[in-house]
């Protein structure tokens, strides 16, 4: 099982999640301005600041030659992680439902939340201990998922929303607690905590761990290893 | 063409930065200002005017959560 992280110019959470991948399988980086996934079984978009982040988060991001082939992989029912500015990234390519604001309080957070994991036999939540929440840091100015209200009924009718911050702890004013959602098909996911720096007990939570063991786990029942 | 386009957060969207600047006004003695919504404006030269609906609702704006308006300006 290899992941591929896509690296654009401003990525900064590249390495970690190369690092976190490679816990858990084979991971190799994929440059922003190559039309080649080379072979990889997941693609994870990371965190940053893609292309300066300019006009909007992951606005020009979504245009770099790499997203093509993104977008195919995803098509194709490819797995694809999107963390932080991926997520807004993936949002902005229209492979994900709605969009990203700046918090309510306009300021940027730094710190620990605890997530609840809404269903947990997914793509990416099958390898987290049912009931558990995962404690998970944030780092964002620009977090608040948003969707209109009839397409909020839409993405929990159809099962989409995968996390949400435990009740009293939305650090950002993200509709109804959304901390992570995914496509109507289920193999592409965004999520705003970053799971990739949270699996080593020693810099407080491995729970970051279940999502990449999760994407293992169902890349393994698709490719024998 | 010279052209103005004004992207603003779509009604009804939250739009803090708005609500921050409204709530400072007061402090600096202006009384009686409300609904305040803060946008971006791009000023764009552009060969086949055609071309900025397309532009306007690809990149320049997030249909999702923002309406924007094109303005000739000579």
């Amino acid at each position: 099982m290899k992941f591929g992280i896509v690296r654009f110019p401003g990525s900064c959470d590249d390495v970690d999640a190369l690092l976190a991948a490679e816990r858990v399988g084979e991971a190799t980086m994929l440059w922003h301005a190559d039309r080649d996934l080379h072979g990889v079984d997941a693609v994870i978009v990371p965190g940053g600041f893609s292309y300066g982040d300019y006009l909007r988060v992951g606005a020009i991001a979504r245009f770099a030659p790499v997203m093509e082939e993104v977008a195919e992989f995803a098509r194709e029912g490819g797995l694809v992680l999107g963390i932080c500015n991926g997520f807004q990234v993936l949002c902005e390519a229209g492979l994900l439902p709605g969009a990203l604001l700046p918090n309510i309080s306009l300021r940027f957070i730094c710190r620990q939340v605890e997530l609840d994991v809404v269903r947990g036999e997914t793509s990416f939540t099958r390898a987290c201990e049912p009931g558990r929440p995962l404690s998970i840091p944030i780092k964002h100015t620009t977090g608040r998922y948003y969707a209109s209200e009839p397409d909020l009924d839409a993405l929990e009718t159809a099962g989409q929303v995968l996390l949400r911050y435990a009740p009293g702890q939305n650090p950002n004013g993200s509709t109804r607690d959304i901390a992570g959602v995914c496509n109507r098909a289920g193999n592409v996911f965004g999520l705003m905590p970053h799971p990739e720096h949270a699996v080593d007990s020693l810099t407080g939570s491995a729970d970051g761990l279940s999502i990449f063991e999760s994407m293992r786990a169902q890349v393994g029942d698709r490719i024998p290893a | 063409m010279r052209a103005r386009v004004l992207v603003r957060p779509k009604a009804g969207i939250l739009d803090p930065q708005g609500q921050a600047v409204e709530r400072a006004l007061p402090a600096l003695g202006f009384s009686g200002v409300r609904n305040v919504h803060i946008g971006r404006l791009i000023e764009l030269d552009v060969d086949d005017p055609a071309h900025l609906p397309g532009l306007c609702e690809k990149l320049l704006s997030n249909p999702l959560i923002e309406d924007y308006e094109i303005v000739e300006t000579a």
